[in-house]
């Protein structure tokens, strides 16, 4: 091995050599080796949250027709160091009567949240933190995790607008986590293992994004309603609930929520990335241009495909308006759940009948089996909507005006 | 003391440490938070014993859900937000008492049963508890039988809290 | 593993009898379900502890852990919305006041 096929493994054991050679015991030196590991990634993944920063405010300004920040390096690069120089500046605000440990609490929790997804994102075939069997899962419990937080936040600010707001935002992910884990599901069924190493290696031959495009675009839209982004932002709208459960969290506190925000969103980009559009992996190319296995080149495809995802993220964001609560609510119980349970045991029973055929074969019917689930739901919501329409004109135009004389 | 040894001692440490704060402090929030924290040293320790499954539902249910349930449960019962006196009854010296009683009783049994220093067996290569306990738990002569209950009494429990909790529409 | 298993084992009865110690000293209802929940933990303990420690390669210590999971996620679910269901009737959730069945 070298360092650019496999850097990982070689950096690990020059530096292991360098510390058994002082006289360390193999496993502490492991154990050191593990800590060195895991403040690189961190660093990694916090070094990109501050580009993301860059990217956010750049790409927002474009779909509004604006030029963004450029006045401040190249392009405007240097722009999110001013913003953090700006937010550790600040003065730390504590409210009277407010829990002071689980306040201050909050926002590490919600950080930490995010980083610890960073363990399982595969960057390269040889290039991840570490191949969990059960990574699938991994992925539901840091969003647990992250749902705590924002009741912890809600809670200590001792303000009731952060409490109604930090309500809110649990129901809306609680209850998005259910078509989560449904369509999480489906690439764990057609992959057979929960790894994601083994997700990315089963999608060599063809993207699951042709298999179930529908399950591709419930896992998007469920996990924009967790990261609490628009159009489900109406946990934490300024103009709604007063920025909701981090009202009274200012200087870097803030920027802790919104940093790692920004990273959540970047990471579930990601994992759509990783779990339906192949990951690290060109469909097979790389049997024929060796380059294309190199570790840091992977990890430049897969961030690529992460960065698409993350655009796609912030698209839905600027261009569509906010959703109510009953009706992020009622759209996830009586649309999103059910389809997601159909997809999933459709996907299940096709999968398992289809196992013995070519994978052209499989791939055109598992496609037209949603095509056909689409367009069947399409034809329920026409059949919802022209019932409501009737019974609204029915309610509207000869009732009304014998209402309006018998109440005045 | 090789290093799964303090990751043990940490861990154990930690639960302990975190379910004597849960039973002792007044304020009922902070309780339901240690919980939280005794939970995930829980966790650690199924990760420890292999069971990288449980571990991470552990995550899911309880500290997702559970102890999530019991936070919310805890905001919506409250006159108001402080906790005025004491939590415990005055008698607690009789609970306590029973529990080292029980303690020292459950060490004496366990310190009797044969070989109970033994270290873990190596889990045999090329077995996957994980798809074990999957075709365990759906295979006819494993635990579908338990399973499919189970199921049942989770969507029992879905009817039911949905019930009492909905209150009458009078 | 150079863990014993009688290690586990007092770690599983120590936490049961803090767990005991919770439900049976405690005034209100709900740090009482807290209680029941640490001694859930503790027989989970055990269950794995057994199960790594026995024969890794027979499934019941954890399929029965899972059930127990289960069964505590119902209980929980339960007995959160009768106490808050008792707590809009009679405005209170100390177990010494919820009395009404008492003779």
């Amino acid at each position: 091995m070298n360092l650019w096929n496999d850097p990982i493994n070689f950096v690990a054991n020059w530096l292991r050599g360098l510390l058994t050679s002082r006289g360390l015991a193999n496993g502490f030196a492991t154990v050191i080796l593990f800590f060195i590991g895991i403040v690189v990634l961190i660093l990694f993944a916090m070094l990109l949250d501050i580009f993301l920063v860059w990217v956010e405010r750049k790409v927002v300004a474009r779909f509004q027709d604006r030029l963004g920040p450029n006045r401040i390096g190249p392009f405007g690069l240097i722009q999110p160091f001013a913003d953090i120089i700006k937010l550790v500046i600040k003065e730390d605000i504590t409210p009277a009567g407010a829990d002071k440990l689980i306040y201050n609490m909050a926002p590490v929790l919600a950080m930490a949240s995010v980083i610890l997804l960073w363990a399982i994102l595969p960057l390269a075939s040889k290039i991840y933190g570490v191949d969990l069997n059960v990574a699938v899962l991994y992925l539901v419990a840091a969003g647990a995790l992250g749902t705590l937080s924002i009741i912890m936040a809600g809670w200590a600010s001792n303000n009731k607008y952060a409490l109604l707001g930090a309500f809110r935002m649990v129901a809306n992910m609680i209850s998005y986590e259910v078509p989560m884990v449904v369509t999480l599901l489906i690439p764990t069924i057609l992959a057979n293992t929960m790894s994601v190493k083994g997700i990315t290696d089963a999608q060599s031959s063809v993207w699951f994004v042709v298999l179930s495009p529908l399950g591709m675009l419930i896992f998007l839209i469920s996990a924009i309603a967790e990261l609490g982004r628009a159009p489900f932002d109406l946990n934490e709208a300024e103009s709604e609930i007063v920025a909701g459960f981090h009202i009274e969290y200012s200087g870097m506190k803030f920027g802790l929520f919104y940093a790692g925000e920004l990273l959540h969103a970047f990471t579930f980009g990601g994992f759509v990335a990783m779990l339906y559009f192949g990951g690290y992996g060109v469909f097979g190319l790389e049997k024929f241009v060796p380059v294309l296995q190199a570790p840091l080149v992977a990890a430049v495809i897969f961030l690529g495909k992460a960065m698409v995802g993350y655009w796609v993220i912030m698209w839905v964001k600027y261009s569509m308006p906010r959703i109510r609560i009953d009706h992020m609510l009622a759209f996830n119980w009586k649309f999103l759940t059910p389809l997601s349970l159909v997809i999933l045991v459709v996907t299940a029973l096709a999968s398992k009948l289809l196992s013995g055929s070519p994978t052209w074969l499989a791939a055109l019917v598992m496609f037209l089996t949603n095509v056909v689930i689409a367009w069947l739901t399409i034809e329920i919501l026409r059949g919802v909507g022209r019932r409501q329409r009737r019974l609204e004109q029915s309610l509207a135009s000869p009732a009304s005006p014998l209402a309006r004389h018998g109440s005045e | 003391m090789t290093p799964e040894q303090i990751i043990f001692l940490i861990s154990a440490a930690l639960i302990l440490a975190s379910a004597m704060m849960v039973v002792i402090t007044r304020n009922l929030i902070h309780a339901a938070l240690w919980l939280v924290s005794a939970l995930f040293g829980v966790a650690v320790l199924f990760a420890i014993l292999n069971a990288s499954f449980l571990a991470v539902v552990q995550v899911v249910v309880y500290i997702g859900a559970i102890a999530i349930l019991f936070i919310f449960a805890v905001m919506l019962t409250r006159k108001e937000m402080r906790d005025r006196g004491s939590q415990t009854r005055s008698s607690w010296w009789l609970p306590a008492l029973l529990g080292v009683l029980i303690l020292a009783g459950l060490i004496f049994l366990i310190f009797g049963q044969p070989a109970v220093n033994r270290t873990a067996p190596a889990i045999p290569a090329g077995v996957d508890p994980l798809r074990l306990l999957g075709s365990a738990l759906v295979s006819p002569d494993g635990y579908v039988l338990p399973f499919e209950a189970a199921s049942v009494l989770l969507l029992s429990a879905l009817v039911g809290a949905v019930y009492v909790a909905i209150g009458r529409k009078s | 593993m150079s863990i014993p298993l009688s290690w586990y084992l007092v770690l599983a009865a120590a936490l049961f009898c803090i767990g005991l110690f919770g439900v049976l000293s405690r005034k209100n209802a709900i740090a009482i379900l807290l209680g029941i929940e640490l001694m859930l933990n503790a027989v989970n303990i055990n269950l794995v502890a057994f199960w790594r420690y026995l024969d890794p390669t027979r499934m019941a210590g954890q399929a029965f852990a899972i059930i127990v999971f289960a069964a505590a996620a119902a209980e929980v679910a339960v007995g959160l919305a009768l106490i808050i269901s008792v707590y809009r009737r009679h405005n209170t959730i100390l177990a010494d006041e919820i009395n009404l069945m008492k003779w």
